[in-house]
């Protein structure tokens, strides 16, 4: 279907969805087993049951090696000067004394570099001259032979400044008396204000008229903090530069290796080729990897100046300092709907706290409109969002990019509407649900959509009109409440290809390489596209390897995000795996001189009709007789999704994932503390590949997605962060977390290998929403901003009190 | 000065500066990398080792206090004809291990802990296991697993 068409019918999406049958059963749950796709169809025996980790047993034995283990020959340790003060002019640098320092072998200043400026924006000076904008500004970095040595001559630097007043709070940034915070952004021309970073508008429907349709409006202010991905293994990275031919080695801990090796090219004035990424074991990625940051390309600087590899490993208080963190941001979010509860409009104006400069993160209300545009049906929508810039810390991606933040908001707002016009919580999220074949006002067409049995699935096993029954006095008081979420599942149609190569390569031996272009940052791809290997040519395990962690080898794949990676490595793999089997089945027809394509593969043979041939014999007759071939393929998958035009219409992915939760909280009235008891979750994963992977992922994505409803928040002062470290920045732990019941959903989507869908983000996304609503539900006060901290909850219960009390006086007098 | 200790079975003479960390006696001297610097201020575990049978933070504790004792590191268990211990193993099976940087410093927690345990006879409540692992941070799994894999240690 032409774009247009989508868009054109997009402008009339149909209002009620289609009749739903019973509750679905307990466990999976299928819905609309239509399709045809022939991978579907037949019986599996290695998907949908689950696998261990492939490198598990490297991982579990501490033999994996990680950024923090590489040693080179003659390597150095690299530290970086950060700005002392947020906002300031830097007056000079003196590095003598530090030059001084045994054991010292090069420090660089912006003064001693020829480099472009990174970042989406291209406003990120790598080495900072002349202003410092934020607290984690680089000033100079020094190359020693220990880390030690570096650091002390770090401090010897010696930096004066003029401090200046800087600006905190993008309110104050956008107003007209504000100084220019970043002096290469280009608000000015190209958004009307000098400090605005970025600017996203979209909308569909006539809002006015829905306006008018509205027996019920809500309009609330919503507040979510600055919180970080704290990944477990610091920012690392080493670089060996080769004098000889200009190439460089760098072993990063990148999710996105080829656009990396693209960022560092254009940082360092390099070509691209000459650049090869290796990735060791990733600690931890989250969507912190998705940006190069300046102490990458600082790195390969040191090494090129030092003639020596150098290695830079972040301390986990530079960690918190310098890396990426989750957008903060304001949402003016108004919503209305008819006397029935049906949604009539979403009118939203975001203010980003895009920090000192411009992330991928800026990008993220590409994602956020996704949800307030079609997330439920929506028959109109207005969105507005400025990134702005301030002396903070910059912002950058984050599981979910966005979607947590858009998500708490339209959740909450769901709940006041129901409050306000009397109607059931469920009810009015049922009646308004997503629905199969649904074309939504942005054009995202649900081929295939589980968000009604998500939905049905969470309130049925959450005993939810238990709770709501439940007598609710004295100290503790329990809550439930509902949140859902809509978000990519066949990858995202942002960058020029969102495809994924692969590489097949069956060896003399019956063993097979998959070389693919995807990454593994621990969540288990490389363990799936095994399993998908197994399944298709009844291959063991134990001959399988998978080998993607090297630039110069692989081929290409835009990286790990948008929860992409089973579904777009998968289906590469799938089209390679094809292309493998007719070689395969050509030549073993041809050795046992029998016509057919209807070869089975089984434990490392191939079976037509009584026939058998071992696998490793027919690549070895391939290999060795004429006319001597090799038995590899290559295959690029390319996912079906388009772009967006320009007003952001179009069917972005490959499909959707949908999915609700039912969380059920207790809290304690004396001390204000939330305790969440239990979460059910329930997703439509369009078809279960790997389940202890899979349920990893939930109840993973549950833990972040509970610390920013409750726990997590990076408390900043004046741009100092106050709480740099595991001590003061509260994760969850072992003993907070609640009993997760998983509910997958199995929608058999046409475009997933086996009818998957991209899964990962999703568990965090309506986690904070729900546990919000259950709070809320509880106490009967409600919270606009996260964390929903004890103090907070102490404050509101304090007010309420005395609102209460006032309004008896009040009462009384008359 | 000079130390003397045992190492994963091995005894080992050494000489070390008395500031010297026991994780960079680990890391740096002995260069056994399985054991992970996650935070370096004791707060997340992921540096655990053993010492005398309890699993302690080695970012938080002078190599020389090791004199005269005996240190277990994660490239301490298991053996050539038994690879992985059987904590390792339950980590596996049950799907406890993602980035894995957390792994070593959960096994060696867990080691301890069991240990004891099954040494007392005492077979330990979920809620008491999840105590045990209180101390070692994971930002990928939700610990589920983690605690699953703990108590299946007790499962015959």
């Amino acid at each position: 279907m032409l774009l247009r068409q989508f868009i054109k019918n997009s402008s009339n999406p149909p209002l009620t969805p289609p009749k739903e049958g019973k509750l679905p059963p307990f466990g999976r749950v299928g819905v609309g087993q239509t399709s045809n796709f022939k991978t579907m169809k037949k019986e599996l025996n290695i998907i949908g049951k689950s696998h261990q980790k492939l490198d598990g047993k490297e991982r579990v034995s501490g033999k994996a090696v990680y950024g923090h283990d590489i040693e080179l020959p003659n390597m150095l340790h690299g530290s970086i000067l950060r700005a002392k003060y947020p906002c300031a002019e830097i007056i000079s640098i003196d590095t003598s004394k530090a030059l001084t320092l045994e054991g010292v072998e090069c420090i660089i200043t912006a003064n001693d570099v020829d480099v472009n400026n990174i970042g989406y924006k291209r406003d990120h000076p790598i080495l900072k001259k002349g202003t410092v904008n934020c607290n984690r500004d680089e000033i100079a970095a020094v190359a020693a032979q220990t880390k030690e040595i570096a650091d002390k001559a770090i401090q010897l630097i010696e930096v004066k400044y003029k401090i200046k007043e800087g600006v905190y709070d993008p309110f104050e940034a956008l107003k007209e008396t504000a100084p220019r915070i970043n002096e290469f952004g280009k608000g000015a021309e190209q958004f009307g204000n000098k400090n605005v970073a970025e600017y996203f508008h979209y909308e569909h429907g006539n809002l006015a008229e829905q306006k008018a349709k509205s027996k019920v409006i809500v309009k609330k202010r919503y507040e979510l903090p600055r919180v970080t991905h704290a990944c477990m293994a610091t920012s690392n990275i080493t670089a060996e530069f080769n004098n000889f031919d200009g190439r460089l080695t760098l072993w990063s801990s990148t999710q996105v290796p080829f656009l990396y090796q693209r960022d560092i090219a254009h940082a360092l004035k390099m070509e691209p080729s000459k650049i090869r990424v290796i990735q060791p074991i990733i600690g931890g990625g989250f969507g912190s990897k998705l940006d190069m940051h300046p102490f990458e390309p600082i790195c390969v600087l040191l090494a090129k100046k030092s003639g020596k590899p150098v290695q830079i490993l972040y301390s986990r208080e530079e960690e918190f300092l310098a890396s990426p963190t989750r957008q903060p941001m304001v949402i003016d979010l108004t919503t209305g709907c008819d006397e029935n509860g049906k949604f009539t409009f979403r009118e939203v104006e975001i203010i980003k706290d895009n920090g000192a400069y411009t992330s991928w993160g800026a990008t993220t209300p590409f994602v956020m409109m996704q949800s307030y545009s079609s997330l439920y049906q929506v028959p109109a929508c207005k969105f507005d969002s400025h990134a702005v810039y301030t002396n903070n810390p910059f912002a950058g991606s984050f599981r979910g990019y966005g979607n947590p933040q858009a998500t708490f908001s339209i959740e909450s707002n769901i709940d006041l509407m129901a409050e306000e016009l009397g109607m059931d919580k469920r009810e009015i999220r049922l009646i308004n649900a997503n629905y199969k074949g649904e074309i939504t006002g942005q054009g995202l067409h649900f081929k295939t959509c589980g968000a009604i049995p998500a939905l049905k699935t969470v309130i049925e096993k959450s005993n939810y009109d238990k709770i709501m029954a439940a007598p609710n006095t004295g100290r503790y008081k329990r809550g439930v409440g509902l949140g859902s979420m809509l978000h990519v599942g066949g990858g995202a149609k942002i960058y020029r290809s969102d495809g994924c190569g692969t590489t097949l390569k069956l060896d003399d031996y019956g063993y097979l390489t998959i070389v693919t272009g995807s990454n593994e940052i621990g969540q288990g791809s490389e363990t799936v596209l095994a399993m998908i290997a197994m399944e298709e040519l009844g291959i063991p395990k134990e001959k399988i390897k998978v080998i993607n962690t090297d630039t110069d080898v692989k081929p290409w794949d835009v990286g790990v995000h948008a929860s992409r990676t089973s579904f777009v490595a998968g289906n590469s793999l799938l089209g390679a795996i094809k292309l493998i089997k007719e070689k395969l089945n050509n030549k073993a027809s041809q050795l046992l001189n029998v016509k057919t394509n209807e070869w089975e593969y089984k434990d490392g043979s191939m079976l037509f009709n009584g026939q058998e041939i071992k696998l490793d014999k027919v690549a070895r007759e391939m290999h060795f007789a004429s006319p001597h071939e090799l038995c590899t393929v290559n295959y690029f998958y390319e996912p079906p999704s388009r772009f967006q035009d320009k007003d952001f219409k179009g069917d972005v992915s490959g499909n959707y994932a949908f999915a609700s939760q039912a969380i059920e909280v207790e809290v304690d009235t004396v001390t204000g503390n939330v305790q969440v008891l239990n979460v059910h979750v329930s997703q439509d994963v369009g078809r279960v590949l790997n389940p202890i992977g899979l349920q990893g992922q939930m109840e993973g994505g549950l833990a972040t997605g509970i610390g920013y409803a409750l726990t997590e928040e990076m408390i900043y002062e004046k741009g100092i962060l106050k709480n740099p470290s595991f001590h003061g920045y509260k994760m969850l732990t072992s003993t907070d977390m609640p009993d997760v019941h998983f509910y997958p959903i199995e929608t058999y989507d046409e475009a997933g290998p086996y009818g998957s869908k991209g899964a990962g983000e999703a568990p965090l996304i309506p986690t904070a929403a729900a546990i919000a609503n259950a709070v809320s539900n509880a106490l009967g006060v409600r919270f606009y901003s996260l964390p929903i901290t004890a103090e907070k909850v102490l404050r509101a219960l304090s007010e309420k009190k005395l609102e209460t009390r006032n309004s008896k006086q009040e009462t009384n007098k008359i | 000065m000079i130390i003397t200790f045992k190492i994963n079975g091995e005894i080992k003479t050494q000489e070390i500066k008395s500031s010297l960390l026991l994780i960079d006696l680990i890391r740096d001297v002995l260069r056994l990398k399985g054991t992970k610097p996650g935070c370096l201020e004791g707060e997340c575990g992921a540096c655990s080792v053993i010492v005398n049978g309890a699993a302690i933070n080695s970012c938080m504790y002078l190599a020389i206090n090791v004199d005269g004792k005996e240190v277990t590191t994660i490239e301490g268990l298991g053996n050539n004809e038994n690879p992985l211990h059987q904590v390792q193993e339950k980590m596996l099976e049950n799907g406890a291990v993602q980035c894995g940087f957390c792994t070593s410093g959960m096994v060696m927690t867990t080691k301890a802990y069991s240990d004891k345990c099954i040494a007392e006879g005492i077979t330990p409540t979920r809620e008491e296991v999840k105590k045990s692992l209180e101390g070692n941070l994971c930002r990928c799994t939700g610990y589920a697993k983690i605690i699953d894999a703990a108590e299946a240690v007790y499962k015959k």
